[in-house]
């Protein structure tokens, strides 16, 4: 190529350049940016008021059958019951990073002042963007920080487990139950031990063992995780992950298994046995309805069956009608208030009593729970802090 | 037909002009996602290119998450012109925020702001200690630096993990694996109010100055580059290639150890076990499409960072999903390497009635 | 006991994954081509596999479907690295990153399928042997598949002509091109050979492992199968043995968990990746011993006409 055409090349891929840029930077003054997308149509003629435009940051995808998609359900569900007095929006898969302050902050600037934040690692990002916007209000999802305009709430996970419990115990036929434990937080170890009580209510002879994936999410990992568990000689599965994998891996090896956070039936129908929902529906609505009423005030909210927010659905055919009927017993128990999980005597496995006879557990004792109660093997990872 | 003719010599030409011919690539085919996606592709553009740098604060934004990047390329510059192939860098990144977050916990409220001094070095050296076993594996044992860099990744990712979720947990915290959040002497100063832009900015930009002197000024930055592409020759000039080795894995390993060290004391300010953010593999791109050359990678590293920060934003604002960010660095990549072609060879029309059996 | 036949089964099963995808890159690595994209190859192959056994039922198709996305990936990276010899380790990083972007992308309608039931297969007789019957014999068909791969590779490589052309390429294509073979031409075929058995772990993923879709569920299988195929000094035989191997102490992991040993789990997931180092570090220990084994190509342009 000559020097000449070399030249006139480089002009035209500058001027290009150039076009480029101009096309792009023009068309940000043609079209101002559009409001929250697709998800929620919104009709806002001049006489009504403005739509109070709420969004929501998902740890994962909305597709995830487990966590995510139980909270966009929650979404779904107030959008419905609140119609046109909402926008609402959604970004999923946004890290427990540093990004996530980035994505919060953008969400502020697009003029949302209602933000939820669906997973614990968002806590310190949102507690930034709280300080530096005092007329937006945010809910952290399962944290233990507030503010004067952030508030936690979380659902009463253990009820679900302890009714799943209730059914494992009575169908085990090897006495040993499993559990694919997530994260070793005390959420989750609440939920193994309110597992093993609720099996010990119908069957005292069990034991239960946990093995730890270290993730929330991973369907390979979780997978393993159960084969150990049925290796091991657990005919009953449990789980605090948010995939269905342990539900499958039950079914392709002839075992039973539960649905967590949301109906699982459709990925392991005959391995199913019944499914610990969370409904964020009831929650989403109050805290909006709260916003729109300028009821809103800072607190930790923590809804169990009691309130809609866990529930326990879809209970095989096979599973003894009397079974049945106590799990329903639990539920109607748990909705009046005349039934508690947690009352003593209640040891440790280590043989230690942490709760003495018909006492009840308050809040504070069920969010500091970091041992095993009698019947689950092994030690809490990460050891005891007193 | 076509045929690659080799040049006489490179096209300086194309060496500039191949990642912009590369870049437009990528652009074409994004904007025929968008339409395949049913979106608007002129709005996807905006989202990518325009609303990264519209404001003060996304400018500022742009710079957090180019600054890593940055860091960690200007290493593996280093690194890759010896011809050390050091593909360990997220791992360098998380041990050298693991140290850096050991010292910043030994700080108290009444710490001297000097500590952010120590952090910053301590993570420096904490990326060279885990890059030296790369370096040592290879120097003594002949094992292949891509490999064990790799392996090594993983492992560093254990290592921050069972410290987050046994020893270094914060007491307080609910027994949530993290540890509790750095004191406020820790934080590495903040350029401006109202941003998160950190003096890190400062130090990438140093760096930048002082990697152009080295490869291009020094002695040592020539015999650096010779060792490693071709060792008989630096052998015959007295250049030590083990030099080299060390030299590159110690540099780059120490560059992605400060960038963990700013991350971590920076916009993260704790260690959770969501420290690895993949800058280590990005980084290689970004050295890659800027050339090696430092200030190149200046540009690749804030084109990458619009890319990361474009797909957020094309999620929240026009629906699409995050898995586009990786596609399109993918496809740059891709692209570039294709493009680069262009430097050694030319392409030549034959006449199909030439041909004789041509391979 | 039975847990450890079982365990035993289950080793073979998460194994098999690693076998299949080192394989294939050994036979791109005897040809003196490293294709480092292996995970993002994989993680195509597991989405096409799965979105075909959505759409169709059949599992076989699902395979084909993950063989062909492999190859079509690994004929791009191929065409790239051989006939416009960009830089091997680059091109296959750019694989990789496109791979697991892409895989996400198009995923994204899958996550919530279900794929129909998996059926439980056994060998008739031999699956009742106590012990050994159901760890050895209750396995998918692909597991035996991979034991006669291993055998015809065997054979191919070292009893073939074919294989002694392949080999003799990746050793000096330079010399394989001065006795008049198309070096070029054998390369891409190794590579997509390479690609297409890579695809297949991928499918076998999806379709059979973990039956289900998540981005980036091959969890860096690609990466151990890479650094299998240098812990196995190239030989098909040792693969196989490596990946059962890294299999078992994938699972032991868990197994240690429940039987209470107290081991931080994270230095149980760390064992892997470990034992790769240090195997690694040992066979490259001697020049000698690497240069017997390894093709001398390897990793190296080559230049028809230089």
């Amino acid at each position: 190529m000559t020097d000449l055409k070399k030249r006139s090349m480089f002009k035209l891929a500058a001027l290009s350049a150039l076009a480029a840029t101009a096309l792009v930077g023009c068309g940000k003054k043609e079209e101002p940016p559009p409001p929250a997308p697709a998800p929620a149509p919104v009709a806002a003629p001049a006489p009504k008021p403005e739509p109070l435009k709420i969004a929501f940051a998902y740890i994962g995808p909305v597709g995830d059958g487990g966590w995510t998609f139980a909270h966009d359900n929650g979404r779904k569900a107030m959008e419905k019951e609140l119609g046109d007095k909402v926008a609402t929006s959604f970004v999923e898969n946004v890290p427990e990073s540093a990004d996530a302050e980035r994505v919060i902050r953008d969400m502020v600037g697009q003029g949302n002042k209602l933000v939820f934040g669906t997973t614990f690692g968002y806590m310190e990002p949102m507690l930034k963007v709280a300080a530096d916007h005092k007329d937006v209000k945010f809910e952290h999802a399962t944290g233990y920080k507030t503010a004067e305009n952030l508030r936690t709430y979380d659902s009463r996970t253990y009820e679900g487990a302890y009714m799943a419990g209730v059914i494992a115990g009575a169908m085990t036929k090897t006495n040993t139950l499993g559990v694919v434990g997530s994260v070793p937080i005390p959420e989750v170890i609440r939920n193994i031990n309110s597992f093993t009580l609720g099996a010990q209510s119908v069957n005292p002879k069990i034991k239960t063992k946990v093995v730890w994936v270290n993730k929330w999410f991973d369907p390979p990992k979780e997978s393993e995780a159960a084969t150990s568990l049925i290796n091991g000689g657990a005919d009953v599965l449990m789980q605090n992950t948010d995939s269905p994998a342990v539900l499958k891996t039950a079914q392709d090896k002839g075992k039973r298994a539960f649905g967590w956070d949301s109906d699982m039936t459709a990925y392991g129908p005959k391995a199913h046995l019944g499914s610990a929902v969370i409904n964020w529906g009831p929650y989403y609505i109050k805290a909006t309805k709260d916003a729109l009423e300028g009821n809103w005030t800072t607190g930790q909210a923590w809804w169990g069956v009691k309130e809609g927010a866990i529930d326990f659905v879809s209970v095989a055919e096979d599973v003894p009608a009397d079974i049945k009927k106590k799990v329903e017993d639990v539920k109607a128990g748990l909705k009046d208030g005349s039934f508690s999980i947690w009352k003593g005597p209640i040891a440790d496995n280590t043989g230690k009593q942490v709760l003495a006879k018909d006492a009840v557990a308050d809040d504070k004792f069920l969010g500091g729970i970091n041992w095993y109660v009698k019947g689950v093997e092994g030690k809490v990872p990460g050891g005891e802090k007193k | 037909m076509l045929k690659l003719e080799l040049r006489p010599q490179p096209s300086r030409f194309w060496s500039l002009a191949s990642p912009i011919l590369a870049l437009a690539i990528t652009v074409v085919i994004g904007v025929l996602l968008f339409v395949a996606l049913g979106k608007d592709p002129v709005r996807g553009l905006q989202v990518f290119f325009w609303e990264p740098i519209r404001s003060r604060y996304a400018l500022g934004e742009l710079m957090v998450k180019a600054t890593p990047l940055l860091v960690i390329a200007l290493g593996l510059a280093v690194c890759f012109r010896s011809n050390v192939w050091n593909i360990g860098a997220e791992g360098q990144f998380i041990i050298g925020a693991v140290v850096a977050g050991g010292v910043a916990l030994l700080a108290d409220k009444d710490s001297s702001r000097w500590i952010v001094l120590a952090i910053v070095l301590a993570g420096t050296l904490g990326g060279m200690a885990w890059a030296g076993i790369t370096a040592v594996l290879r120097d003594k044992f002949n094992a292949n630096e891509i490999l064990v860099s790799l392996m090594l990744v993983y492992v560093a990712d254990m290592v921050l993990s069972y410290l987050v979720y046994g020893p270094w947990k914060d007491p307080a915290g609910y027994n949530f694996p993290q540890t509790k959040t750095f004191e406020a002497a820790t934080q590495i100063p903040r350029l401006m109010q109202g941003s998160r832009v950190s003096i890190g900015l400062v130090i990438a930009l140093a760096g930048v100055a002082g990697l152009w002197v080295f490869l291009f000024r020094t002695r040592a930055g020539f015999a650096q580059q010779v060792g490693g592409l071709a060792p008989a020759a630096a052998r015959y000039a007295g250049f030590s290639s083990r030099r080299a080795l060390w030299i590159a894995l110690l540099a780059s390993g120490g560059a992605a150890g400060l960038a963990g060290a700013l991350e971590v004391a920076g916009p993260i300010g704790q260690l959770t076990p969501y420290v690895p953010a993949g800058y280590g593999f990005a980084a290689i791109i970004v050295a890659f499409v800027g050339r090696l050359h430092p200030v190149g990678m200046v540009f690749s590293a804030i084109l990458m960072s619009m890319f990361y920060i474009g797909g957020e934003l094309a999620q929240s604002r026009l629906g699409l999903p995050k898995s586009l960010t990786g596609v399109f660095q993918g496809l740059l990549l891709f692209t570039l390497l294709a493009c680069d072609t262009l430097m050694t060879y030319r392409i030549r029309f034959t006449p199909l009635s030439g041909l004789k059996g041509a391979r | 006991m039975e847990s450890y036949s079982l365990l035993l089964a289950a080793t073979l099963n998460a194994g098999t994954v690693l076998a299949i995808a080192a394989l294939g890159l050994l036979i791109n690595e005897k040809a003196g081509i490293v294709n480092l994209g292996a995970e993002g190859m994989m993680l195509c192959a597991a989405i096409a596999g799965f979105a075909a056994v959505v759409h169709t039922g059949s599992d076989w198709l699902g395979f084909a479907a993950g063989m062909g996305a492999g190859a079509l990936l690994a004929a791009i990276f191929g065409l790239l690295v051989i006939w416009l010899n960009t830089n091997q380790y680059a091109t296959g990083l750019a694989l990789s990153l496109f791979g697991a972007g892409f895989s996400a992308f198009a995923g994204i309608t899958y996550v919530q399928q279900v794929l129909p039931e998996r059926r439980a297969f056994s060998v008739p007789l031999l699956a009742d042997i106590p012990l050994v019957g159901p760890a050895l014999f209750r396995q998918h068909p692909m597991v035996y598949v991979t034991i006669a791969l291993v055998a015809w590779l065997i054979w191919f490589l070292y009893r073939s002509r074919a294989g002694l052309v392949l080999r003799s390429v990746g050793q000096s294509p330079e010399s394989a091109h001065a006795l008049g073979y198309p070096v070029r031409r054998i390369r891409l075929a190794a590579v997509v050979a390479g690609g297409a058995l890579c695809g297949l772990a991928g499918a076998y993923i999806s379709i059979i492992y973990t039956p289900l879709w998540v981005e980036g569920m091959v969890a860096g299988k690609g990466w151990i199968a890479l650094a299998l195929t240098t812990f196995a000094t190239w030989r098909p035989a040792r693969v196989l043995l490596g990946a059962y191997l890294f299999g078992g102490v994938t699972m032991l992991q868990f197994h240690f968990q429940g039987i209470g040993v107290e081991v931080p789990s994270q230095f149980l997931t760390m064992l892997p990746y470990l034992a790769t180092i240090v195997v690694l570090a040992l066979i490259s220990r001697n020049p000698a011993w690497i240069r017997i084994n390894m093709p001398a190509s390897l990793g190296k342009p080559f230049y028809p006409g230089s």
